[in-house]
């Protein structure tokens, strides 16, 4: 595609197709017909969101992070303490966590994003294992090892409980999903969002235009931590339980993982990574609970031989092939 | 000759931090030349380690072979396992997008979990050195555990051999300026693909040499290549990329401050490990011995 | 005539069809969720006290009353808490199970617990989750496993009782070590003796070598250890046996999780004459003991050697049995809880076992043991019984009212 077309499909791009309404039906779907898996699937809305917010900063910043879960776990204590310390409030524990968690954020990347490759990697994982170990030694107010206990989060508006079927929850999150998720196609479509992919393809072309690279950098890396942060806080005001693996190295990793079988980059990786991944997951270790690790290492194994740049990377494989047949 | 109770503690947190960092150097000094010079990020390297443990450990217990045939057995097995991995899988990945290869080889690390579980099961498999290694030995200033002191020793000797052969032989060399620059390499007439072999087998062999000697402090168990996957990575990192020596010198760090922090702060966990890691990748972004 | 015929032929044909379907209808299947960490880093315990249930359900299948049936249903939750959560979430909303037992780790108790009150679900702890404050957390859990204070407390008393003056404490950072922790050092102190020092070490520790030199340097008289059930327990002892602790004259006192039954052969001689508290040991002579061991050999073989965990699950499904015998596999929530409270078995690999009806927490006896070596095999030998303990946190800190 080159001239008048390009510039054409490029100017075109914000706009919404109908094709992106498809995740959303499909949730609202889902509700309905699945009622018993809806405690599963408000966690995996929680996820996806999670994931997101690592594609920001990895898909379209070019920043490869092992330490969201820094920020995922930041959010969720900060809504777990204020919960189990009388403010139970649903929308403003969410807030909080944001907060927290994107402060975190700006003073981490105030310190760390003027690295880069690997070296900026073990620094992220470094962040978030310091803040793991602050949390587990400071067991008198976080719980420890324990996790946190006593969480009652008060219904949403004072009419929606959260309850045991997972109604409110499943409905909770994916409005928050949905809200941030408007959000950050905003963002990626807007001139700042171009210029991410401008720092993440070609650094110092963008240092020559006289781009502020740093500050790009670090105002995304804070927003992907607040939303990161919020994941957090949902996850913990949904299952009212925050457990110190919040902030493990794990939790980064598989976001991670999850992300990378979706498709890096293209916003709806996480849509279908983290689905696919998650439900794989619960599958697989009902029917093998010993060994279900070795049914998704091979998945794993076999998208990376097959399906390079994941599940997206495939689908528009694909659809060039069908549009260089026509 | 006596020593005080504060010098003899500083001696004992210097004789088991040097054991640990040459477990670790021996592990790592693999890793840092697989990324520096194929660019391929090994998040399974961990998985060769584990299998020399395993190996030694079956060879030892199945096979009642001698301790150190065993461990010979176990350095030439990971050796040999390793070249079909590179040549199949890894080969396809080189110089590619590192999200693919984490993906690649984190699958590899999962996928590895099940299988010592299944081949092994899910117990740790424990070392029994031989009698002439256990128990304490009195080395004049004080009593060591007669395993870490062998330990020591045998890192000591690998590590010179292994300098040695950089420095003077016709493979070092070629290893030196594959990770210089490849395509220089390349075009002076150098076999890159033949190097990348032997180089990752050699690599991997004393991975699996590091976890069957270091199997007393990194227990071998199914989930080890990722429990102990961020202390490789630490090595590597603050060492440089595609170095030889600096992993040594990272490995010497961190096993004394591990050390060192246990005996003084245990409660604080890893977390002086963690807050030296940042100091010194702020300082050096590249690694001690890296280069920009 | 012909009409009278037809009559009965159709009354018999009706008869012969409610016949039919009446067993079927009667026969009540109970639901039961088993909630264990089958990966993760307690997989080892998970292992053992599977292979219990298995093995229970084998052995007794044929005591329920012929029109009960118990449907168990597995689930992993990878050694996470908020796994846990949702599994036991799931259990209930979309299994509909009855009962909920199992559980390895004390925070997946923990965070399953307030479940148990809202859904009105019981549950009942069969395999370990020690923390001692877990069946306060909701009125529907009780536990028949063990809690940190129970092993603790008593040995740490004993060991003041019989000399020790200078004591040093060395546990994992985590809650069940820090209640082992606190256990002990109580007992130690309420015996008469002093404790000097005490450090902790991270759950995950490879390498023990740097905390047993502290031990070393610090020359107590006694030194309370305590690592997660499992292969630290042998590096401990290795690292104990390389820095010679034992050797300077330092006594070793722990828990049975130092010296798991399938680690013991790994060991070689070293911790022979180590002292630990505890609940089962395979060296035990009752004939309860001996009834197990044989079947279980029939079943596993030699080589594969059950532990404490093992008979915790044992006798988890023993009082699951018992319920579903004495209600004919029909209870509500409720009656489970009045069951299990008043629960009881004289007769249990690990001696005579009961449920305290405030506390619905564990009371057993509680050995001290010594390891020594038996026919050519170490084994922990009962030298002294503490008779049907009860929770000793729970009786020093009574509920807030």
């Amino acid at each position: 595609m080159l001239g008048p077309e390009a510039v054409g499909s490029f100017a075109r791009r914000h706009r919404y197709h109908p094709l992106e309404a498809l995740p959303w039906l499909v949730a609202v779907a889902a509700y309905f017909a699945f009622p018993t898996y809806v405690p599963l699937g408000a966690q995996i809305l929680a996820t996806i969101l999670f994931a997101l917010s690592a594609d920001l900063v990895l898909g379209y910043a070019g920043i490869v992070t092992l330490g969201q879960a820094a920020f995922f776990g930041a959010g969720a204590y900060t809504a777990g303490l204020l919960a189990t310390h009388g403010w139970g409030e649903p929308i403003t524990g969410l807030l909080a966590g944001a907060a927290v968690a994107a402060l975190i954020g700006l003073l981490s990347g105030l310190v760390i994003l003027r690295t880069t490759g690997l070296t900026l990697l073990m620094l992220t994982l470094v962040v978030a294992s310091m803040l793991y170990e602050a949390v587990n030694k400071a067991s008198w107010l976080t719980g420890g090892d324990d996790g946190l206990q006593g969480m009652e989060v008060w219904p949403i508006f004072g009419r929606f409980r959260f309850d045991l079927f997972g109604n409110t929850a499943y409905l909770y999150c994916l409005i928050v999903l949905f809200l941030c998720w408007l959000a950050v196609r905003r963002l990626v479509h807007s001139p700042f969002g171009r210029s991410l992919v401008g720092i993440r393809e070609n650094v110092r072309r963008m240092h020559a235009i006289g781009a502020p690279v740093g500050g790009r950098r670090l105002v995304v890396y804070t927003i992907s931590a607040a939303l990161a942060g919020i994941s957090g806080a949902l996850i913990a005001q949904t299952t009212q339980f925050v457990a110190l693996s919040f902030l493990g190295l794990d939790r980064s990793g598989t976001v991670l993982i999850m992300l990378i079988i979706g498709g890096v980059g293209r916003l709806y990786g996480a849509f279908i990574g983290v689905p696919l991944y998650m439900i794989a997951q619960d599958r697989f270790s009902t029917i093998d609970p010993v060994y279900w690790f070795f049914w998704i290492g091979l998945l794993m194994v076999l998208l990376v031989v097959f399906a390079r740049g994941g599940v997206l990377g495939l689908a528009e494989r694909l659809q060039s092939r069908v549009r260089s047949r026509r | 000759m006596h020593l005080s109770d504060t010098a003899s503690a500083i001696v004992s947190i210097g004789f088991h931090g040097l054991a640990f960092a040459m477990v670790l150097y021996l592990i790592s000094v693999g890793l840092s030349v697989t990324m520096g010079m194929m660019g391929f990020v090994n998040l399974a390297h961990g998985v060769f380690a584990m299998l020399g443990g395993y190996v030694l450990t079956s060879l030892m217990k199945d096979q009642g072979m001698p301790f150190p045939w065993a461990l010979v057995g176990a350095t030439l097995a990971v050796a040999a396992a390793s070249i079909p991995v590179e040549r199949l899988l890894y080969r396809r990945f080189y110089g590619g997008d590192e999200l693919d290869q984490v993906l690649l080889t984190i699958g590899l690390d999962f996928m590895s979990v099940a299988a010592a579980t299944y081949i092994w099961g899910p117990l740790q498999q424990p070392l029994q050195p031989p009698a002439w290694l256990s128990g304490p030995i009195d080395l004049g200033l004080q009593h060591f555990p007669a395993y870490r002191s062998f330990l020591i020793l045998c890192g000591a000797v690998l590590v010179t051999a292994l300098w040695l052969s950089v420095e003077r032989t016709r493979f070092g060399a070629r290893v030196r300026a594959a990770v210089d620059n490849l395509r220089m390499a390349q075009s002076v007439g150098i076999d890159t693909s033949r190097l990348f072999m032997a180089t990752f087998a050699l690599g991997s062999g004393l991975a699996g040499l590091g976890g069957a000697l270091g199997a007393d402090l990194l227990a071998v168990n199914p989930g080890y290549a990722l429990q102990n996957l961020v202390y490789f990575l630490i090595v590597v990192a603050v060492g440089g990329l595609g170095s030889i020596r600096g992993p040594f010198f990272a490995a010497l760090l961190l096993g004394i401050t591990d050390t060192a922090s246990k005996y003084l702060a245990p409660e604080f966990g890893a977390f002086f490990i963690y807050a030296l890691t940042l100091a010194v990748l702020l300082w050096r972004p590249n690694g001690l011995f890296g280069r920009a | 005539m012909a009409f009278r015929r037809v009559t009965i032929e159709c009354l018999c044909a009706h008869f012969a069809l409610i016949a039919a379907v009446l067993p079927a209808a009667a026969q009540t299947i109970v639901k039961v969720g088993l909630i264990s960490s089958y990966s993760g880093f307690v997989a080892q315990s998970a292992d053992e006290a599977q292979k219990a249930v298995d093995l229970y359900l084998k052995e007794h299948v044929r005591d329920l009353p012929s029109d009960v049936r118990l449907e168990l249903i597995r689930r992993d939750d990878t050694s996470n808490p908020e796994v846990g959560k949702r599994l036991a979430q799931e259990l209930i909303t979309r299994d509909r199970v009855q009962l909920l037992t199992g559980i390895v780790l004390s925070p997946v108790a923990a965070a399953i617990a307030p479940l148990t009150a809202e859904a009105g679900v019981p549950l009942l702890i069969s395999i370990a989750a020690a923390g001692a404050a877990i069946p306060r957390m909701s009125p529907y859990v009780a536990r028949v496993t063990v809690t940190l204070w129970q092993l603790g407390y008593p040995i740490g008393k004993w060991a003041a009782e019989q000399g020790g003056k200078k004591g040093y404490t060395a546990v994992s950072d985590f809650i069940p070590g820090h209640d082992s922790e606190a256990a002990f050092t109580k007992g130690f102190t309420d015996g008469g003796g002093q404790i000097v020092g005490a450090v902790r070490f991270p759950p995950n520790n490879p390498d023990f070598a740097p905390f047993v030199q502290r031990i070393r340097d610090a020359k107590p008289d006694v030194a309370f250890l305590w690592v997660p059930s499992g292969p630290q327990g042998t590096a401990m002892i290795k690292a104990l046996n390389d820095l010679g602790v034992r050797q300077a004259g330092i006594r070793i006192i722990s828990t049975q999780d130092l010296l798991p039954e399938e680690e013991l052969p790994n060991m070689g001689t070293a911790p022979v004459g180590i002292i630990t508290s505890g609940t089962y040991s395979t060296a035990a002579e009752r004939p309860a003991n001996t009834a197990f061991l044989t079947a279980w050999k029939r079943e596993y073989g030699e080589k594969v050697i059950p532990d404490f965990l093992s008979v915790d699950a044992w006798d988890g499904m023993a009082a699951i049995f018992d319920l579903l015998k004495a209600s004919s596999g029909k209870f509500t929530a409720d009656e489970a809880m009045a069951f299990f409270k008043s629960w009881k078995n004289p007769d249990s690999p690990r001696g005579p076992i009961m449920i305290d009806p405030e506390t619905r927490d564990i009371v057993q006896n509680i050995y001290i043991r010594r390891l020594e070596r038996q026919n050519g095999k170490l084994a922990d030998i009962e030298i002294a019984t503490i008779p049907m303990v009860k929770d000793p946190w729970k009786e020093f800190n009574p509920p807030k009212l």
